[in-house]
C-alpha cells in the first residue's frame, strides 16, 4: 500500500496551477486536502504521474456574503464549514450535512473543493449542492466557467471539469428568512458514507410548500433533484398526496446494488426519507405512517 | 475433588497491607505508549535490512504454470525475487494436524505456493527491495501465468460428490468430523411438550488488529544464530516452529516481541508469510521485515466463525429443558492452520453447546471443511459466540414457543450455585461457577422489570425495543489439554523469576506477554503486593526468549490465571529468601519479620527495621559482614500450570437493549450489560475494558463484521471502507459488573476474562432484536444482523 513514485508541485497562484494542469493533462492529480485521493493512490487504483498540490493558493481559501450570495471557495474545509457563521445563517443545510461526512480526522483535511470534485455519488455535499441550487466556477487555460450544480455532475466519480481545469468555488443563494431545511441519511455507522440520504431544502407558507427541493444521494449514479417534489408543492399535503409523490420517487430512482443494500432495499429507504422529510418539515406527524413504506 | 489451597490462610496475597489485588492502578507501559515511545515491529531498522512484498495470487484455486520476474529483477532497488521452489530450500513445508483431535487431516502448506494456489491472497513470489515501495513497483512487473481451477467455495457443497477435492491425496474435503452423544436424546425429546428448531448462521470475520502482522528477521551466519521480532502472542511457540521447519535448534533462535498493536488471537498463530520472511533471512543473509498491509491482513490474517449450526431443543410446558442436539458445519480454508489447527473452533462448539444448563442430553455433530478461501482459526473467544448464541437462541425460542420468559427459562435450567463441582453435558468439568447470583445481579443492575415496562409502553407508540439475554460459560487458564496432548510444542506452564536489584528494585521476568491487556500491570501489582514494595520499584520484562523463563505466551484468557501464579510463587519464594536475609542482618527470625513500603518491618508493631535497598547493599556490596554460612538468594524463578482441571470455567451473562426502526432494518443498541465471574480480580479496570472490548468485538460480529465472498472465492470488501468494524459512534454503553469465585487451583484464585464480552455478546443482541420484532412474528438467527436483512424479514422489501 505504498502509491507508486509521482512528481510534485505546489503551485502558489492559480494561473500556475493551471499552467502545470495543461502541461501534464490527463497525467496530473490536483491534491486538495487528500483524503480521496491518498487512498486511491496507495491502493494503486490511481498512479499519476504529477501531483500539483493547490494547499497553497490563498485566493482559493476563505467564505464570503455578499448581497444574496454566499461563495464558498474551493479550499474550504469540511471543519471551516461546520465552524463558520455564515454559513449556519445562510446554508445551514451545508452545515448539517458536513456533520455527517466522515470523522473529524478526516474533516480536518478534507475540503468542499474536494468532495465536489471527487463526486462521489453517495456523498452529502453533492446532493447539497443541488438542493441549494449551486453554481460551480471552475477555472481553465480558457477562463472561467461557471456551471449549474445540476449540469456539474455527470456520473460516477465524473463532473463537467476537464483535466486542465480547478474548482475555485461555488456559489450559492443565501437561504430565505422563511426558508427550512432536512437532513438526513442512513449510514451503517456515524461517518461512513450513506446507503441512501436526502438533503432538502423548502419554503413553507402558510402549511404549504410554496418550494421543495429534493436532493437524494447515494440513489443512482449522481446526486438526484427529485421530480417528486412537483407533486408536494402549492398543494394540501395529505396521505394520499404523498403515497402519490413517493410512487413518483420510485419511478425515478436507479439505484445501484452494493454490499450495503438492494436496488430494493435503497428504493425502500428513499421513500421513507421523503415521508419523514415531509412530516418533518411540515410539522405533521399524521404523515409519519400515512404511507404504506413498502 | 477441591482440594484446599496450600496455607490460604497462613498467607494470603489479597489482605497484605499496601496490596495492589483488586485495586485499580494505572499500567506501567501507559506513559510510553501515549508519548509514541513504544517500539513496534515497523519501528525495528537494522543495518542492511530489506523489505519483502508477497506477490498474492488473484485466484481462489488456480495452477501456477509459470512465474517470469525478469523485469522485475532489473527494477531499482530490488534485491532478489524469490518463488515458491526457491524457498523450499531452506524451509520445509508443515501439516496443521493435532494427534487429539482425531481424524484431523490437512495438506502439506509451503512457505511461498509452489505450483498451486489455494485461495486469494496466497503467496506466490516474495519481492525482496530496499524499501516496501520499490518491492511493490517491482511486483507489478512479475507475470505469473496461472490456469484457473474449480474454487470450492460453498461449505454446504464442499462433500458433495460431485464438488472437486482440493488436496485429491487426501480424498475428500472434509478436515475433521467430531461427534458426541450423551444421556439419551431421543426419548428426551420424545418427552418434550415442546421441540424447536433453527438454523443458526455465522458471518466470516476477523480480527482486525490495529497494528498488522510484523516481522523482522535477522539470520547472522557469523552467530549461525536468528532473531526474530515479531508481534506475537507466544514466542516460545514461534521459536520452535522455526527452528524445527529452517533446520536449527531452538538455541539457534531467538524470538524478541516488543509492543505489539493488539492481537485477539490473530498473532498466535505462525503465518506462511512469516515462515517465508525467516527463511528470506537465512537464504540472503540480512535482516528482512515483513510488514503487512490492510489489504494482504484481510486477505492472510486468520478468519474465524464462518459456521451453520443447525440447532435443535426439547423443552416442556414448566420451562425444564430436556435436551439439545446441533449439528455444525464449518469451512475453513484450504489448510488447517499451524500449529493449533483449524478444528478447535468446532470442537469448542461441541464442547460449549447448552453448558450453562443441567441436562445432560446432548447430541452434537461437527464437521470442518475445506474451502478455497483464506484459512480460519482461532480468534477471540473460540467456538464461544458460536455456542452461546445457537444454545441461548433455542432457549428464547423454547421459551417463546411456551410462553415464558426470558429470565424465568433461565432460572428453571441454570446450573445451581450449589452444585458444583460438577460436569457439562459433552463432559468438561467445572470447579465452581455461579449462574444464578450473576443472573440475579444483572436483573439488577438493568432493571429488568422496568425495561420490560418501558418496553411495553413505547411498543405502543410504534417505537420496538428489545430485551436479550445470554448466559455464557468461558474456557481459560487451558492446561496441556489443548494443544500440548496433542503433540503441539506449545507450552501451557509459564514462568516468572524475580530479582531484587542492588538498589532494592525488582526485576521481573515473565513468559506471558503483553498486547494491550495489561500482563505487564498484572504482574508488576502481584509482584508489589506479595513482595511488599511499591510498584514503581517493579520492572516488567517479556516477550524474548533469551531473557525470560520458556511458557506459553498470552492467550486463551490464561494471562493472569497461569502467569499471575507463577508470579505470585516466584514472589513468595523471594520473600522468605530476603527475610532470611534480613534476619540474620537484623538477628531477628524470618517469622517476626515482614516486608511493608520497600522496607523490612517488625511483624509486632510494624516498626521500620532495613530498608530493601540497604538490605541488597549489603549481599551485594559487603557479603563479608553476613554471618558465616549465609548465602543470600536475591533471585527466584517459580512456573505453574493447572493439574486438576484441564480448563478453568468462568461464567456471566450479558443482556442487550436495543431499539429496532422498524421502517428502516437499522439497530441502535442502547446499552449493554455484563455480569462476569473471573475469580480474583487482580485489577478492576483492566478487568473491566477487557470485557468491554470484548463485548465491542461481539458487538462487531453480531452487526457489522463480515468478509465478504463472491462464489469464485473473490474476497470483495478486504478494506476498511467496506469491512465494518464497529466504532465507538454505534457502541453503547457497556456496564460491567462482578461476581467472584475464585479458583481453588492457585493460590491467586483468578481465571481468565479475555473473552468473556466476546463470547455472549452476539447472542444478547440477536435475542434482543428478536424481543423487539416478537410483534411481526420475525425471527432471525443469521449474523451479522443487517438492516437489509431486517427489512427482508419484516417483508417490508
Ligand atoms: C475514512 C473516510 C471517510 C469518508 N467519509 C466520507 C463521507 O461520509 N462523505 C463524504 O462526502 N466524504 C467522505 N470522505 C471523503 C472526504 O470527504 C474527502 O475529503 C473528499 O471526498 C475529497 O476532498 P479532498 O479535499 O480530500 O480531495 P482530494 O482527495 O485531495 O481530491 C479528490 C479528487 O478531487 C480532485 N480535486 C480536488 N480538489 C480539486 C479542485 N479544486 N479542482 C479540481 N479537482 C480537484 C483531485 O484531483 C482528486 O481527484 C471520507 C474519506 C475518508 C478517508
Amino acid at each position: 500500500m505504498k502509491a507508486s513514485a509521482f512528481a510534485y508541485a505546489r503551485p502558489t497562484s492559480v494561473p500556475s496551477a493551471l499552467e502545470l494542469l495543461v502541461a501534464y493533462g490527463d497525467k496530473a492529480k490536483v491534491l486538495s486536502g487528500g483524503q480521496s485521493l491518498m487512498p486511491a493512490m496507495n491502493l494503486r487504483l490511481i498512479s499519476p504521474e504529477f501531483i500539483v498540490d493547490i494547499g497553497e493558493l490563498a485566493e482559493l481559501r476563505g467564505i464570503v456574503v455578499k448581497g444574496d450570495v454566499l461563495t464558498v471557495r474551493a479550499l474550504t474545509r469540511h471543519v471551516d464549514v461546520l465552524r463558520s457563521p455564515e454559513i449556519a445563517t445562510h446554508a445551514p443545510l451545508l452545515r448539517d450535512a458536513t456533520s455527517h461526512v466522515a470523522h473529524p480526522a478526516i474533516r480536518n483535511r478534507g475540503t468542499l473543493g474536494g468532495s465536489l470534485a471527487h463526486a462521489d455519488p453517495a456523498s452529502e455535499l453533492p446532493a447539497c449542492m443541488v438542493a441549494l441550487g449551486a453554481t460551480v466556477i471552475v477555472c481553465g487555460p480558457r477562463g472561467e466557467r461557471r456551471i449549474p450544480a445540476q449540469e456539474f455532475f455527470t456520473g460516477i466519480y465524473e463532473t463537467a471539469l476537464s483535466p486542465q481545469e480547478l474548482l475555485v468555488a461555488v456559489e450559492l443563494p443565501v437561504a430565505r428568512k422563511d426558508s427550512v431545511h432536512f437532513f438526513h441519511e442512513f449510514a451503517r455507522r456515524h461517518g461512513d458514507y450513506a446507503i441512501v440520504g436526502l438533503a432538502a431544502q423548502s419554503t413553507i407558507v402558510d402549511g404549504q410548500f410554496t418550494d421543495l427541493r429534493l436532493g437524494f444521494f447515494a440513489v443512482g449514479d449522481r446526486p438526484l433533484l427529485a421530480g417528486a417534489a412537483g407533486k408536494l408543492v402549492n398543494v394540501a399535503v395529505t396521505p394520499e398526496v404523498l403515497a402519490n409523490a413517493s410512487a413518483v420517487l420510485g419511478e425515478e430512482l436507479d439505484p445501484q446494488e452494493d454490499q450495503q443494500a438492494t436496488p430494493a432495499m435503497r428504493r425502500h429507504l428513499a421513500k421513507v426519507l421523503l415521508q419523514r422529510c415531509v412530516s418533518t418539515l411540515l410539522s405533521r406527524a399524521d404523515l409519519q405512517s400515512g404511507v404504506p413504506a413498502r | 475433588m477441591t482440594r484446599k489451597p496450600a496455607n490460604r490462610d497462613a498467607f494470603s496475597v489479597l489482605d497484605r497491607p499496601n496490596s495492589y489485588i483488586g485495586k485499580t492502578v494505572p499500567r506501567p507501559n501507559l506513559d510510553r505508549l501515549m508519548q509514541g515511545r513504544g517500539l513496534y515491529v515497523s519501528d525495528i531498522e537494522l543495518p542492511r535490512m530489506a523489505h519483502v512484498v508477497f506477490l498474492r495470487s488473484p485466484h481462489a484455486h488456480a495452477k501456477i504454470t509459470g512465474i517470469d520476474a525478469a523485469a522485475a529483477e532489473r527494477m531499482p532497488g530490488v534485491i532478489a525475487v524469490v518463488t515458491g521452489q526457491e524457498i523450499a530450500v531452506v524451509i520445509t513445508p508443515w501439516v496443521g494436524v493435532l494427534s487429539h483431535l482425531k481424524g484431523l487431516k490437512s495438506a502439506p502448506q509451503s512457505a511461498i505456493a509452489v505450483d498451486r494456489v489455494c485461495w486469494q491472497g496466497e503467496a506466490v513470489a516474495a519481492i525482496i527491495a530496499t524499501s516496501r515501495a520499490a518491492a511493490e513497483d517491482a511486483a507489478e512487473h512479475i507475470s505469473v501465468a496461472y490456469e484457473e481451477l474449480d474454487a470450492v467455495t460453498d461449505m454446504q457443497t464442499a462433500l458433495d460428490p460431485t464438488t472437486s477435492v482440493i488436496h485429491p491425496a487426501l480424498g475428500d474435503n472434509l478436515a475433521f468430523e467430531r461427534n458426541h452423544d450423551a444421556g439419551a436424546v431421543d426419548a428426551a425429546f420424545a418427552a418434550s411438550d415442546e421441540v424447536v428448531e433453527a438454523e443458526f448462521i455465522f458471518g466470516r470475520h476477523t480480527g482486525v488488529t490495529l497494528e498488522p502482522r510484523s516481522v523482522v528477521a535477522d539470520w547472522n551466519s557469523a552467530e549461525g544464530r536468528l532473531t526474530i521480532y515479531q508481534g506475537t502472542q507466544a514466542p516460545h511457540m514461534v521459536q520452535n516452529i522455526a527452528a524445527l521447519h529452517l533446520g536449527l535448534q531452538e538455541s539457534q533462535v531467538r524470538v524478541v516481541c516488543k509492543d505489539v498493536g493488539g492481537s485477539f488471537g490473530i498473532k498466535v498463530h505462525v503465518y506462511a508469510d512469516e515462515m517465508a520472511t525467516y527463511a528470506l533471512s537465512k537464504l540472503l543473509r540480512r535482516p528482512v521485515k515483513f510488514v503487512a498491509d490492510r489489504v494482504e491482513s484481510f486477505n492472510t490474517d486468520i478468519h474465524a466463525r464462518d459456521h451453520r449450526c443447525k440447532g435443535k431443543i426439547g423443552v416442556k410446558r414448566d420451562g425444564i429443558i430436556t435436551a439439545f442436539e446441533i449439528d455444525d458445519l464449518t469451512g475453513i480454508g484450504p489448510y488447517s492452520m499451524y500449529p493449533r489447527t483449524s478444528a478447535i473452533e468446532a470442537n469448542q462448539v461441541v464442547n460449549l453447546v447448552g453448558g450453562p444448563y443441567v441436562t445432560k442430553n446432548y447430541r452434537a455433530r461437527a464437521r470442518v471443511v475445506f474451502q478455497n478461501k483464506n484459512v480460519m482459526c482461532q480468534y477471540r473467544a473460540v467456538g464461544h459466540p458460536i455456542a452461546c448464541s445457537v444454545t441461548e437462541g433455542l432457549v428464547d425460542l423454547a421459551a417463546m414457543k411456551i410462553g415464558m420468559d426470558p429470565v424465568e427459562i433461565r432460572r428453571r435450567n441454570l446450573i445451581a450455585d450449589d452444585a458444583y463441582p460438577c460436569a457439562s453435558p459433552s463432559g468438561l468439568r467445572f470447579e465452581q461457577l455461579s449462574h444464578h447470583a450473576a443472573l440475579a445481579k444483572l436483573i439488577k443492575m438493568m432493571d429488568y422489570d422496568a425495561l420490560r415496562a418501558e418496553q411495553a409502553m413505547l411498543r405502543a407508540k410504534n417505537i420496538h425495543r428489545g430485551i436479550g439475554i445470554a448466559s455464557f460459560i468461558e474456557v481459560t487458564n487451558p492446561s496441556a489439554a489443548f494443544y500440548g496432548v496433542g503433540g503441539a510444542k506449545i507450552s501451557s506452564q509459564d514462568g516468572v523469576a524475580v530479582r531484587l536489584d542492588a538498589q532494592g528494585a525488582v526485576v521481573c521476568q515473565t513468559s506471558i506477554t503483553e498486547q494491550g491487556q495489561g500482563s505487564e500491570s498484572l504482574t508488576a501489582q502481584i509482584v508489589g503486593s506479595v513482595l511488599g514494595v511499591s510498584m514503581d520499584r517493579v520492572r516488567v520484562i517479556l516477550g524474548d526468549t533469551d531473557n525470560t523463563p520458556y511458557g506459553g505466551g498470552t492467550w486463551a484468557s490464561r494471562g493472569a490465571g497461569i502467569g499471575g501464579e507463577a508470579a505470585l510463587q516466584a514472589t513468595k519464594v523471594l520473600r522468605k529468601n530476603i527475610l532470611d536475609v534480613a534476619a540474620a542482618i537484623l538477628q531477628s527470625s524470618p517469622g517476626d519479620l515482614d516486608i511493608v513500603s520497600n522496607s523490612v518491618v517488625n511483624v509486632s508493631d510494624g516498626a521500620p527495621r532495613i530498608e530493601l535497598s540497604e538490605l541488597a547493599r549489603i549481599v551485594y556490596f559487603r557479603p563479608d559482614t553476613l554471618p558465616p554460612g549465609i548465602q543470600a538468594e536475591l533471585m527466584a524463578t517459580r512456573h505453574f500450570v493447572p493439574r486438576e482441571y484441564p480448563f478453568a470455567f468462568t461464567n456471566g451473562v450479558q443482556a442487550s437493549w436495543l431499539e429496532v426502526d422498524t421502517d428502516t432494518g437499522f439497530v441502535k443498541l442502547l446499552k449493554h450489560w455484563v455480569v462476569e465471574d473471573c475469580g480474583t480480580i487482580i485489577n478492576p479496570q483492566l478487568v473491566d475494558e477487557q470485557i468491554r472490548g470484548g463485548v465491542v468485538q461481539g458487538l462487531g460480529a453480531a452487526l457489522f463484521e463480515k468478509c465478504v465472498y463472491d462464489e469464485r472465492g473473490q474476497l470483495t470488501n478486504a478494506n476498511m471502507a467496506d469491512y465494518l468494524v464497529p466504532m465507538s459512534g454505534e457502541m453503547p454503553d457497556i456496564d460491567i459488573g462482578h461476581v467472584v469465585s475464585p479458583t481453588m487451583e492457585s493460590e491467586l484464585g483468578a481465571k481468565g476474562a479475555g473473552e468473556a464480552g466476546t463470547a455472549g455478546a452476539a447472542a444478547a443482541v440477536t435475542n434482543a432484536v428478536n424481543d423487539a420484532l416478537r410483534p411481526f412474528g420475525a425471527i432471525i438467527t443469521e449474523i451479522p444482523l443487517t438492516p437489509q436483512m431486517i427489512l427482508t424479514a419484516l417483508g417490508r422489501i
